[in-house]
């Protein structure tokens, strides 16, 4: 029998405040254990949480970035389980009114495009950390990261194999950064996953039992547990034994899967609206006000780059991976006008240089405007591209603009056909065997003229110029003959 | 709707037994023996006769109450505040070690 993967997945996105969900320590990653700490993060009696707004904003702007309902009438709820990592014995979260629902994501996959529904997107507060120590027996907690905000991304069970689950957080990591609500850094565990997936012949419609895989923390191992995970499945149906509804564990050293100690079922919560937190009523204003500040999209910015500028698939894609380099391209192309050049001129060139020296985009030692300029240059051939390349290193190690490098290195190019028939007669009075032997019918001594009038002009005649009218001058002298 | 009261295995619709204790007792991670938990189940149904009596009270039409005061929309900006003292909360816990809260292990 043929099976079908359904998988859908629960993504944890920790949001790039200031400060906490519920109170005012900071939200940094990185600081010493327990340094970002307050009465509020270690539950002590008389504190009380306080919404940050910021959280509010972040959920409205992901949600309408993926097509979601917004809910008017907001309550919060108390999640309760006994963690040392969570000290007021329960997690802030909302339960049956998710801020976000019933939206879609589009996701690329290969050359095409696959809608993946989004069942809610709720807000909640996370847990701090505990490191286990078998030796002394004790496990200790750092609760610099409890209270720091999420948001949990609820999939459909819309996705059909592991490859579809990874480009699915792929394009939930692109769309937090490019909305700038969450650094999406999965080293520091700013995007955490949970799986769940279940196979059934292929046909039904009816859900085989599933299995909840915690924690993954890389898209690689999302893609290795699930992998691993229907494997296991499909022998278990295969030999007509049957999938066991649990929780599980994945061990990335082993690439397997294994079962978690069982944790409380959904009414062992003890759910209830929390009381401390008065419900949170979000005005159609807000949003509005909201969607003004959202920036556009990657896959809006994707089809311009295609439609209008004129770009490839490939070109467009390199260019909407990140909102910082489709906008640094576009203030290149605002002065170059050359949108294939420019980017071009981002992607391999600059991208490379980034790259060698370990910088983001934002810390290009060369301004966009100042790249803008370069292009066009080359553009205008007022430069050769050799020139430009030339100009361009020293432009990205000293970020001086390029007038001023072509300036001091006297690069500028000289196009003039006076200017540039002027040096291939010098060259030819210089070379007269040569030139007898060429006018004579040896056409292979061109490149050798070429590279005489390139050595005469130091480098600054265009090359293609050149190339023509040295033709154009042997034919001339070949007619006198 | 939230389910204000959990049913748990008992005789009653709202009674909880001796097991029913011991679960919550395991969610609240509380070591109870036996003796205790007839007691305590005993003390329990005791209130739970109590909400026995108010289930019978109509309420169909009445919006179950959340919240008392009736305020709505209570949020800050994202501005850092920190503790005065964080250090003080560190001092207060039964355990540490080094800038870490030390707690009995909690894997097997």
């Amino acid at each position: 029998m043929e099976y079908e993967t359904v998988i859908g997945l629960e993504v944890h996105v920790q949001l790039a405040t200031h400060s906490k969900i519920f109170c005012g320590s900071s939200a940094a990653f990185g600081a010493e254990p327990n340094e970002n700490v307050d009465p509020l993060t270690f539950g002590l009696p008389g504190s009380l949480p306080v919404l940050n707004w910021s959280v509010v904003e972040f959920a409205i702007m992901l949600g309408l970035a993926m097509n979601c309902e917004i809910r008017k009438f907001n309550r919060f709820a108390r999640k309760h389980y006994f963690y040392p990592d969570l000290p007021k014995g329960y997690q802030i979260s909302q339960f049956e009114e998710p801020i976000c629902e019933r939206g879609s994501l589009r996701v690329p996959i290969e050359d095409a495009v696959r809608t993946i529904g989004i069942k809610r997107i709720h807000m909640e507060e996370d847990a701090g950390k505990n490191i286990h120590d078998s030796r002394t027996q004790s496990s200790l907690v750092d609760l610099n990261r409890a209270g720091v905000p999420l948001l949990e991304v609820v999939s459909e069970p819309d996705i059909r194999s592991p490859a579809e689950a990874g480009a699915y957080m792929r394009t939930v990591r692109q769309l937090v950064r490019w909305l700038g609500i969450s650094d999406g850094n999965m080293e520091e565990g700013s995007l955490r996953c949970d799986a769940n997936i279940s196979l059934r012949p292929s046909g039904s419609l009816k859900f085989g039992t599933r299995t909840e895989i915690k924690n993954l923390n890389s898209f690689k191992f999302v893609e290795q547990a699930l992998e691993y995970e229907i494997a296991r499945q499909m022998s278990l149906l295969k030999s007509g034994k049957e999938v066991i509804q649990q929780t599980l564990t994945f061990d990335s050293a082993t690439g397997a899967t294994s079962p978690l100690r069982s944790k409380e079922e959904s009414s062992d919560y003890r759910y209830f609206p929390d009381p401390d937190l008065p419900p949170l009523v979000i005005e159609e204003r807000s949003i509005h006000e909201i969607q003004e500040k959202m920036p556009k999209l990657p896959e809006a910015w994707y089809k311009e780059l295609v439609e209008v500028y004129g770009l490839s698939a490939y070109d467009a894609a390199v260019l909407t991976a990140e909102r910082s380099f489709v906008e640094y391209f576009r203030e290149v192309f605002e002065i170059s006008s050359n949108a294939k050049l420019a980017c071009n001129w981002v992607t391999s060139e600059l991208f490379g240089l980034l790259k060698k020296a370990g910088l983001e985009i934002h810390k290009s030692p060369i301004k966009p405007r100042d790249l803008g300029t370069l292009v066009k240059l080359i553009d205008s051939e007022a430069i050769s591209g050799k020139m430009g390349k030339l100009v361009f290193e020293e432009m990205f190690a000293s970020g001086e603009a390029p007038q001023t490098i072509i300036d001091r290195k006297g690069l500028k190019q000289i196009t003039g056909e006076d200017q540039i028939v002027a040096i291939i007669k010098q060259a030819f009075e210089k070379n007269p065997g040569q030139l007898a032997e060429y006018v004579g019918g040896n056409d292979r001594l061109h490149p050798f003229f070429v590279g005489q009038v390139m050595k005469l002009s130091s480098g600054t005649a265009n090359p293609k110029r050149v190339n023509d009218l040295i033709t154009r001058e042997i034919n001339k002298l070949r007619g006198a003959a | 709707m939230f389910n204000y009261l959990t049913t748990f295995p008992g005789n009653g619709q709202h009674m909880i037994n001796e097991d029913g204790v011991l679960k919550l007792a395991r969610l609240a991670r509380l070591k109870i023996d036996k003796a205790a938990s007839i007691a305590a189940a005993a003390k329990l149904n005791s209130i739970l006769g109590y909400v026995e009596q108010l289930m019978k009270v109509n309420v169909e039409g009445v919006e179950p109450m959340s919240h008392v005061h009736g305020s709505t929309n209570v949020y800050r900006a994202d501005e850092v505040r920190p503790s005065p003292n964080p250090d003080a909360m560190l001092q207060n816990v039964p355990d540490s070690s080094g800038r870490f809260v030390r707690v009995p292990i909690i894997v097997e």
